[in-house]
This record gives structure tokens, sequence and C-alpha cells, in this order.
């Protein structure tokens, strides 16, 4: 039964490291339709920033994180300013590949700047924690609330604010949303922003947990990949959900499954359900 | 009819300094890579064939690959099965599993089809690398057989293998030029320019896709069987998304949906990254970035961007009728933007 | 009958496109399909011609069920269509792109293709023919050799009758063939309808250009609202009281 609670809530906690990541690349699908591949670059640059500013200048973690999301966030802008708002109506094979070259170019940067080394993070959160005879760490109990708090003010900043609202309308309808007026163009900057920011945190969260190394991402990104396709690409609570839902199937198949294929899983699901719902399981129709 | 000429002397030429290159250099090493690099054009035909010409992006090559590699290798080294049987079982074998792939996969379009095979690719390198037992799992597959003697010929010698592989080589090249100038070419292009459009002037659209994905499959097996018993020894990282990533690369700087550019293309960054070596980590800091930005000026790649050059002389030499053409240009811009509309819709 | 739709229907989610529309088309006659934007029209299209599966409602050609059929089987029983927006191959010559549009009447294989043989040949010849055939019907013989992407927009107009044409087809639905060009480019298209026509090939359009339909066709129909409101010839339309309505009431986009 500890057993199972234990990894009840490992799934939990990598759930919600999925869902942010899926969260930024669901959003920038939503509004822009290109399914960003050089996402899981932005998620590992954002854990080297963080863990750059803690190391090289001693930063707190917190700071650490804000100035990982604000870096993170920018590079995202950069990419939609240099490489897709030109691609905008290029054929959408362009886009892809374009993606790819960013992921490449990202990649090698990493490489040669902070070394092909696995790192560790170190937190001031390594306390181990007792609760109802389940051992916690204090870092896991945070990836938790920081996450879920993170999705609360996404949700209010998106439902509640005048620019957030822009980008729903604009994920809605884009030419609609021209038509009244909103500048697309600042809003799938701002999508960037977010996007990039998400996968910093998520990253700069998760990274004490796991190591911090150039191919990081890889993993991670495929699986957004396949949580937005499981939650509908460019639905929001359908990543957060998706997210989660693959969080706990890999933690509770790698207990009792295999802990050798665990990482496939979410593969195979994916598989089957695209061979069964070619569109996604909640695709809308007519769109 | 003189550039029809032109062209000819070229491919003949070429032919002929591919044939007589070993004889020039007597630098093993350089014969080496070149092999390689025909070795991955073989390869990149096939992602041509789906990717440039029909329209479908599969990031799926590499685990095909790695599905003939690994086939030959175990045929030979596990089964004992005579070379020449196990090559061609290969090449079956990657085709018959590239056709149930094809069959689910290509019912998604687009960036779902992409995805969807970029996970296959996935699921492909998992199991090679955690399927110990039969594959040897990162500890890797070793003792594979050059290819047997074909009558008095041996493959045994570096040379000797040079030329059974450019004669691959040749065959998969001339087996592209007949399919791109035939029907089923045509069919191809037709599906890559509007599906919905190839199936209301008749086309069976899910067979003639099943058929170039089939096809892209079956020379990603031949060229991976090859490499097998070239190399001789085999790691899971050869399904690894980077081998892939490598395969665009050159397709997209030789040019997509050209005959010439998986030869261009591959050529060119294999021998560029040979000449950087000291970069070889970090080559993709250049190719990441050039990937990008011929994507965004060349998206034909070189071969494309030297026959849209060719094609404007002709043109001005052939001049336009004078009967009211207002703008070329005009017309040209225009249709891009309906490319737009689709992919919004 | 040649071609007849009953009760057809198309539902979206919860907004119906088409409801519920009975339809003939004469044979050898230029039909129309009229009504304000959003009427429907296109869809009623898409549904004849196999693209959307309909959500109830049959299609019967010759007096054979072809609702379930997918759009290569319904080509190739001869009913071609063509698109508001032709998507052609902008590197290839006109001729280049037209070839393919006979694909469907021939057999080659992949292996006639490598191994050229005999019937790759003939077949090869044969749609090549074909597509100098219709390009000289549609007019275009002087381009026939220039790349796809750098003819005029009322050419590639023609490009797409053309390749429409080279299916054989026994009926042609044509998806507003004269958007977006000029009076005159339009009245010059009209007299290639009315050529095809000549040729024996039943015609189907969608048109917003009142003025050259009520001269163009034989038969025409108005959809609003994705319902048939009026069905007869151009003087019938002219003075049924629902068109009149659905036009100056609703929309006037016409």
């Amino acid at each position: 039964m500890d057993i199972l609670i234990q990894q009840l809530f490992n799934g939990l906690t990598i759930g919600s490291v999925y869902s942010l990541v899926a969260l930024g690349l669901t959003l920038v699908y939503g509004i822009l339709h290109i399914p960003n591949f050089a996402h899981g670059a932005l998620y590992m640059l954002g854990a080297y920033v963080t863990l750059t500013t803690m190391l090289l200048w001693g930063f707190h973690y917190w700071l650490a994180i804000a100035i990982s999301v604000l870096i993170v966030g920018l590079l995202g802008v950069l990419m939609d300013r240099l490489v897709f708002h030109p691609l905008r109506n290029a054929p959408p094979i362009h886009d892809k590949i374009a993606a790819i070259g960013i992921l490449l170019f990202l990649e090698a940067l990493a490489q040669i700047v902070w070394g092909a080394d696995y790192r560790s993070m170190d937190t001031p959160y390594g306390q181990v924690i007792n609760v109802f005879g389940v051992t916690l760490t204090m870092q896991r109990i945070l990836i938790n609330v920081g996450a879920i708090s993170v999705m609360i003010l996404l949700y209010l900043f998106l439902k509640k604010t005048f620019i957030g609202s822009t980008i729903i309308a604009m994920a809605q309808n884009r030419e609609g949303a021209h038509l009244v007026g909103i500048n697309t163009n600042k809003v799938a900057m701002l999508t960037f922003m977010i996007s990039g920011g998400l996968a910093a945190i998520a990253a700069s969260l998760s990274a004490p947990i796991n190591l911090v190394f150039p191919g990081m991402g890889h993993l991670v990104i495929l699986k957004a990949f396949v949580i937005i396709i499981l939650g509908g690409m460019g639905s929001i609570p359908g990543a957060i959900i998706g997210g989660y839902i693959i969080g706990f199937s890999e933690s509770l198949g790698a207990t009792y499954i295999s802990g050798e294929y665990s990482d496939i899983i979410a593969f195979v699901l994916l598989v089957v359900i695209l061979s069964f719902k070619p569109k996604g399981l909640f695709s809308r129709e007519g769109f | 009819m003189t550039s029809l000429l032109g062209k000819r002397i070229t491919v003949v030429g070429l032919i002929v300094a591919a044939c007589v290159f070993p004889f020039i250099t007597s630098n093993l090493y350089m014969l080496h890579i070149l092999t390689l690099a025909f070795i991955w054009m073989i390869a990149v035909y096939g992602l041509n064939l789906l990717a440039g010409y029909t329209g479908y992006l599969s990031l799926a090559q590499a685990g095909f690959f790695a599905i003939g590699a690994y086939s030959l290798g175990l045929l030979t080294v596990k089964a004992g099965l005579s070379y020449w049987l196990a090559f061609v079982l290969a090449c079956v074998i990657t085709s018959a599993i590239g056709f149930l792939v094809g069959l689910v996969a290509l019912r998604t379009r687009e960036h779902f089809f992409a995805i969807y095979t970029l996970c296959v690719g996935y699921i492909i390198y998992l199991v090679i690398d955690k399927w110990d037992g039969l594959t040897g799992g990162v500890r890797g597959l070793i003792g594979i057989p050059a290819p047997a003697n074909i009558g008095p010929i041996s493959f045994q010698n570096p040379l000797s293998q040079y030329y059974l592989i450019l004669f691959f080589l040749l065959l998969t090249i001339f087996v592209m030029y007949r399919i791109i100038h035939s029907l089923s070419g045509r069919t191809f292009i037709a599906i890559r320019n509007s599906e919905e459009l190839a199936q209301t002037i008749g086309i069976s659209t899910m067979k003639a896709k099943l058929l170039a994905f089939v096809l892209s499959t079956f020379f990603a097996g031949l060229s991976g069987a090859l490499y097998a018993s070239f190399i001789r020894f085999l790691g899971p990282d050869i399904a690894y998304i980077t081998v892939i990533f490598d395969l665009l690369t050159y397709l997209l700087v030789g040019g997509i949906g050209t005959l010439a550019g998986p030869i261009v293309g591959t050529f060119l960054v294999v021998t560029v990254s040979q000449s950087l070596q000291f970069l070889q980590d970090y080559r993709m800091l250049i190719f990441g970035p050039l990937l990008t930005l011929l994507i965004i000026f060349y998206p034909r790649g070189i071969a494309g961007a030297l026959q849209d050059w060719i094609a404007k002389l002709s043109s001005k030499k052939k001049q336009t009728p004078p009967k009211q053409r207002k703008n070329g240009k005009g017309a040209y811009v225009h249709s891009q933007t309906s490319e737009k509309k689709v992919k919004e819709g | 009958m040649f071609l007849e739709t009953k009760q057809l229907t198309k539902q979206f989610g919860g907004l119906v496109a088409v409801n519920q529309v009975d339809f003939t088309i004469e044979q050898g006659k230029i039909n129309a399909i009229i009504g304000p934007n959003g009427a429907g029209k296109s869809t009623f299209f898409n549904l004849i011609s196999g693209t959307h599966p309909p959500s109830s409602g049959q299609v019967f050609y010759k007096d054979k069920d072809i609702t379930k059929l997918p759009p290569n089987k319904i080509a190739e029983l001869g009913i071609a269509r063509t698109f508001q927006t032709t998507h052609l191959f902008e590197q290839s010559t006109v001729l280049d792109n037209v070839i393919v549009g006979h694909r469907l009447r021939t057999n080659s294989t992949l292996f006639d293709a490598i191994l050229r043989t005999k019937r790759f040949r003939r077949e090869e010849q044969k749609c090549r023919e074909k597509a100098m055939e219709v390009l000289e019907f549609v007019g275009l013989t002087p381009v026939a050799d220039q790349l796809a992407g750098s003819i005029t927009q009322e050419e590639k107009k023609r490009v797409a009758f053309a390749l429409a044409l080279a299916t054989d087809p026994e009926v042609v639905f044509l998806d507003e063939p004269a958007a977006g060009i000029n009076p005159e480019e339009t009245e010059g298209l009209a007299e290639l309808m009315n050529k095809i026509a000549a040729q024996g090939i039943t015609v189907c359009l969608i048109e917003h250009k009142m003025k050259m339909i009520m001269k163009l066709a034989d038969h025409i129909m108005v959809l609003n609202y994705g319902e048939k409101i009026a069905e007869g010839t151009a003087e019938e339309i002219m003075s049924n009281q629902a068109v009149i309505e659905a036009y100056l009431g609703g929309d006037a986009s016409a």
C-alpha cells in the first residue's frame, strides 16, 4: 500500500512537470499551429540558466528561477521573430524543419557553454519529511505546489485579464481576431514568452530531482507532444489532464510492469490513440 | 535539347568521377568516408521520396534504417543465414514493418504524422536499446560479416566495398529517376500539392501514400543493411533522433524534392563536417542555424536554387508571349498566400 | 435520372450547413447553384464529390447510390470538380501539371515505371496526349510549356478546368470558377463553359456573379441557410418571391 501511495505521489510530481511543458507547447500550437520541436531546448536552457545564476552569482533559487523565466521567455520571443514569423506563409513542413534546426543549434550551444557532463542542482529544499508513513522530499512537494500555482495563475491570466483573453480569442479564430483589431503579432510574441517561461519553470523545478545535461529536453518534449495530442492540440485543460495521465501511467507502469520500459509507455499510448483517432482524442471537427 | 545533353554529360561525368576516385586517392580514410556518404545518400533518397515528393515528413526514417541494419546483423550473426539471403530479407523485413506502420501512420496528416513517426522512431530506438537479449542493447552487436563473394568477386577489401555500395547507390538513383518521371511520381507530387485535389482527380491517395512510405522504408532498410556489413558493428544510437536530424540536414542542404538534392547535400555536409573534425560534437552549432536559414531563404536547397536559376535564365531567353500577361511575379505571390490558407484551414 | 440528391443533409456540430436538399442535375445542360454567402453551396459540392460524408440523405448517379464512395471512386465514375483555389506545382510546367489528371484512366504500376514497359510508355503517351488535348480545348496551348508559377490568375482557372476535363468526366462541378478575375475574363470563362456543355459534358457550377449565371445557366437552384428555396429557369428564379427576399432581406452580397 505504501508503495502505491509513494508511486501515486511520484506520478503527481512527474505529471506536474509534464503538464507545465505541455502547456507551453499547446499554447504555441493553439495560436500559431506550429509544433515547436525546439520547445525541449527551451526546457533544457531553463535548467542551465537557473543552475548557472545560482552557482556563478550565488543567487537564491527563487531569484534564479525568475531570471531563467525572463531569459528563456525572451529567447522564445526571439525565435518567433527570427524564424517562425518569416515562415508564417510557408508550407507547414517548413515550420517543423526550422524548429528542428533551432533545437539542434541550442543543444550544441549548451554543450559548448556548459559541456556534456551531467550536473546536479542543489537547492535549499533537500530535507526529507515523513507524512503518514510516506517519505517525501521538500523539493518534490515544491514541484507540485509550484506547478499547480503556476497553472492557476495562468488560468486567471487567460480568463480574467484583457491580454489573456486576446490569446484565447486568437487561438479560437485567428482571422476573426485580426479583424476585431487584435495585434496578432504581439499576441504571438506574448505566447512565445509565456511558453518559454513555463518551460523554464518546469525545468528549474524538476532539475534538482533529476540531472541537468544538454539532451535533457529530448524525452520531455517528446512526451509533451504525446500529451497535447492526448489532450487535443491547442487545448489548455487537455494539456494539464494529459500531463497527469502520462505522469501516473509512467510511475505506476514502472512499478507494476517494468522499470526498463517505463519511458516507452507514453509513446505506445500515443501510437495506439492515433491509430484509432488520427486527429487526436479531442479533435474539433470542422476546424 | 542542349540542356538535356548537358545534363547527360554531367551525369556520366559524375559516374566516371566516382568510379575513378579510388585510383586518384590512395587515402583509405577518404575512401571510407565517401563509402559511408553513399550509404547515407540511399537513406536520404528514401526520405526525399516521402517528404520531398509526397509531402509527408517522416521522422521514423532513422528507425527503419536501424531495422534494416539490425535485421542483417541478427540474421547473419545469430541466425547464421547466408549473407545475401539475409541482405534480401533485411530489405523485405524493413518494408514489411514499414507497410504496417504506414497503414496506421498515414491516416494522420501533417503535424500529427510528423509526431506519430517521431514516436515510432523513438519506440524503435528504445526497443533496440532495452532488448538486450536480442540486440545486445548498449553493448552493441559485433561480428557482422562483410558482404559474401558473388562468384569470383570478393567484398573483403575497402575498394570492392566502395564499388558495391556505389553500385547500389546508382541503382537507387536510377530507380528514383524512373519513379519521379512517371505517372506514379506525378501521383506523389499531386498529393504533395493538395491531397484533396489529388483525390478528386481520381487518385487513391491512401494507396499512393502507402506506396511512397513503403518505398522510403525499403531504401532505409537497404541503406541500413549496407551500413551493417560495412561498419560491421551496430549500436542502438543508429536509431537515435540525431540520425534523422542528420538525414534531414543532408536533404535540406541539397534540396528537398529534387533528384540531385540527396547527393549534393550528403556529399557537401559529410565532407565539410570531416574537414571541421575538431568541431565534431559542435557541428550542429553550424548545421542547426543552416537548416533554419535554408528553409527560410532557400526552401529547396542548393539543387532547387540552381534549378530555379536555370529556369529563370531559359525563360528569359524564350521570352513570354506578349498576350496580356500582366505580372507573372504577382501570380506567384498570390499562389503562395493561397498555401497559407490551407495551412490555417 | 442523371445525377440526383435525396434529402441530402450535412451538420457540423450543431450547425446545419445543408438541410434536406433534393436536387436533380439535367444531363448535357448547364446547372447552377446560387445563394448568399454561407448558404451551403460549397458544402453541397463537397457532399456530392465525396470530400465530406453527408450526415444523412443520398446521392444517386445514373441510378447508382454513390453516397458512401470515396472521392477517387466518384471521379472514376465520371464526376469531376474544381476548387476555388487550385494548387498547382509551381516549379513544373502547365503541361506536367495536367498530365496527372488522366492518371485514373491508366493501370501502369510502379514496376512498369521502373522497367519502362510497353504498357508504361503507351499510357504515359496517352496521358500526355490527353493533357495536350484538354489544354488545347481550354485555350492554353501557348503556355503549356511555361512554369505553372508564372501564369496569370485567369490562366490558372483554365488549368483547373483542364485538370478536371483530363479525367474524362461526364459531369463537371465548378466551384466559383470566376472568382477573383475581371469581367472580360469572366466572359471568356462563360464561353468555355458553353463549349464544355456543347461537348456533351454536363456542367454544374456555383457562382456569385449573378449576371453571368442568369445568362449562362439552363437550370438554377437557390440555397439559403442550407435549404433549397427555389429551383427553375433563370426567368423563374428572377421572379421568385422567396429568392428576392433572401437576397434583399439577408445580406445582399451578390
